[in-house]
């Protein structure tokens, strides 16, 4: 039981049960769809993106408690930061999902460090932020995890 | 429950533990455990009579050649084909089904005529009509599964409209792997043989857990694989009738397949090598041929009767879950061994982690069937499907382990 409950943590089933900034966003300039072919979740991530900055975010979808807690948590992070802040908090993300290391200075994201003992759910924590990054590049191909090295 | 031995000790795999809990085997529908028998069939054939078959001479050739000939005609009686020429050995159903496809669809279908399936197939039983559909200008038509109250059954009743002599093929699954549904499959073949159009049968899912008559179910064509009947992977059947099959060209060619060769052409043997170019696989075809054997030692009506009593048992406990809804036939409606169910709030994924960790090996998803799970407003299930070695014990662990996903999920 330790080790689901290092995966479920507290901040994770508190995001499954209330998502934030769910639904589409009426003033999203950019949008993007991620597919995990493997399991069928999906998520679609709408942004508002003011020059080079995140000034809104949602996400719609369905899946696990891991791929919707990670992608509401993710638009709480993302919300406010420029498209480069975003992909280097990507960055620190997948290290976390990966190898279960937690970096002490950003707090909520740290509950995915328990993704990395079950490696069939990394693309299940990482759905939403592929289909953010893919929104900020303004790429009109939807995300899929089967061509993501996770 | 009615008795039934307990046939645990035959499957090596089944006696471990799986996160320090003793390893609850429910994922049937996935792919079913291998008896001792099986295991020694493959191993016996590496050991001692491994060889190329067909072509040699030689002592091990002729014994290769013998057992897999003889796993041919083995299995042509276990679903009573009138010939074993009309067995052909493929990697499974969804290669079987392509094969068809392909070939037959390629001979004789052209725009105007219709391809008729259903709402509930397996994605293999479905995206290679999509292809042969694109490829030839026919139109690919879908029975309506009864959703909502009755989810689960064929609309049968629209089958009559569906069914006009534009239909040239039929292709339908014979138990769906999602909702557990029992096809009328002989009934369906009928109505198809009035409009003239071939019948193709994916029995992916009955293979192995009923008696299973060809002649008696009257289709044309019939798909299944070895894995889902105590067989090995990597080897599965095309049933054709004899006389569709001599008019049908390769799929593929090459080596085994060809009567002779010239520089300017080639001309066929006729099936079950006409479709088989290439070194067969022999030891899996053999090991195929033991996996009957051990099912007809069992009796596959105790096997179907087993099944449904799980099934029917499952069914009856799950049902006390609060929030629980259980995709397919209701009590009463015929069923085979799995229950697909979803709990509001809980995604299926979830389910099968936790329930991982109390052994129990369930599937979640959408079970290769998105277009189904569409329509029944789902995105994803959670399925226990059982076989001969399943009892009733294990279904109270898999209750006991979904109450305890149910609270943790509900904080």
């Amino acid at each position: 039981m330790s080790d689901l409950a290092d995966l479920y943590q507290q901040v994770i089933l508190d995001h499954n049960r209330r998502p934030r900034n769910r639904g589409r966003l009426p003033t999203a300039n950019r949008v993007a769809h991620g597919d995990n072919p493997t399991c069928g979740d999906q998520c679609s991530v709408y942004l508002q993106l003011d020059g080079d900055r995140i000034s809104g975010i949602t996400f719609d979808g369905s899946g696990c408690a891991i791929s919707q807690a990670s992608a509401s948590l993710m638009t709480v992070q993302l919300k406010g930061k420029t498209a480069a802040e975003a992909e280097n908090l990507f960055g620190v993300f997948h290290e976390i999902v990966t190898t279960g290391k937690e970096p002490e200075e950003i707090s909520d994201i740290g509950a995915f460090a328990g993704v990395h003992a079950f490696p069939a759910r990394i693309k299940c924590a990482t759905l939403g932020w592929h289909a953010a990054l893919n929104a900020l590049k303004g790429d009109p191909v939807p995300a899929t995890t089967e061509t993501y090295k996770d | 429950m009615p008795s039934w031995p307990n046939f645990r000790a035959d499957f090596p795999v089944l006696h471990q533990q799986v996160n320090g809990k003793p390893l609850v085997y429910l994922d049937n529908g996935a792919t079913t455990q291998k008896p001792r028998r099986v295991i020694d069939a493959l191993v016996r054939y590496y050991e001692r009579d491994n060889s190329n078959v067909h072509r040699g001479l030689h002592a091990l050739s002729m014994r290769a050649t013998d057992g897999y000939e003889g796993a041919r005609a083995r299995i042509a009686r276990f679903i009573n084909a009138a010939d074993p020429a009309e067995i052909i050995f493929t990697r499974g159903t969804t290669e079987s089904i392509n094969l068809v496809a392909r070939s037959w669809g390629h001979a004789h279908l052209k725009p105007g005529d219709v391809v008729l399936t259903t709402e509930m197939e397996h994605h293999s039983n479905l995206v290679p009509w999509q292809q042969a559909a694109k490829a030839s200008g026919a139109t690919l038509k879908y029975v309506p599964v009864l959703g909502a109250d009755a989810e689960g059954g064929l609309d049968l009743a629209a089958l009559d409209a569906l069914l006009t002599p534009a239909v040239k093929l039929f292709a339908f699954t014979h138990i769906s792997n999602t909702l557990g549904a029992i096809n009328p499959a002989t009934e369906l073949c009928r109505r198809a043989r009035a409009v003239g159009a071939v019948t193709v049968i994916d029995a992916a899912q009955s293979i192995g857990h009923a008696p299973l008559d060809v002649q008696a179910l009257g289709c044309d064509f019939l798909a299944f694989s070895g894995h889902k009947m105590c067989g090995p992977t990597g080897i599965g059947v095309l049933y054709g009738r004899r006389a569709l099959l001599d008019q049908l060209a390769p799929d593929e060619t090459g080596g085994g397949m060809v009567v002779s060769v010239t520089y300017e052409g080639a001309t066929w043997k006729p099936a079950p090598e006409r479709f088989e170019a290439g070194t067969p696989n022999v030891a899996d075809a053999i090991a195929l041929g033991a996996a009957c054997d051990y099912l007809d030692a069992l009796g596959r009506d105790q096997i179907a009767a087993h099944d449904a009593a799980l099934s029917g048992l499952a069914m009856e406990k799950l049902s006390t879950l609060p929030g629980i809804r259980i995709i397919g036939p209701r009590v009463g409606t015929p069923r085979s061994g799995l229950v697909s169910f979803a709990f509001e709030g809980v995604h299926a994924h979830d389910i099968v982690t936790f329930a991982d960790e109390d052994g129990v090996a369930l599937r979640g998803g959408h079970h290769c069937n998105q277009p189904l799970m569409r329509k029944l407003g789902l995105t994803s299930t959670t399925r226990a499907s059982f076989y001969l070695y399943n009892t009733p014990e294990e279904i109270d662990t898999l209750v006991a382990s979904l109450r305890r996903i149910l609270k943790f999920f509900a904080g």
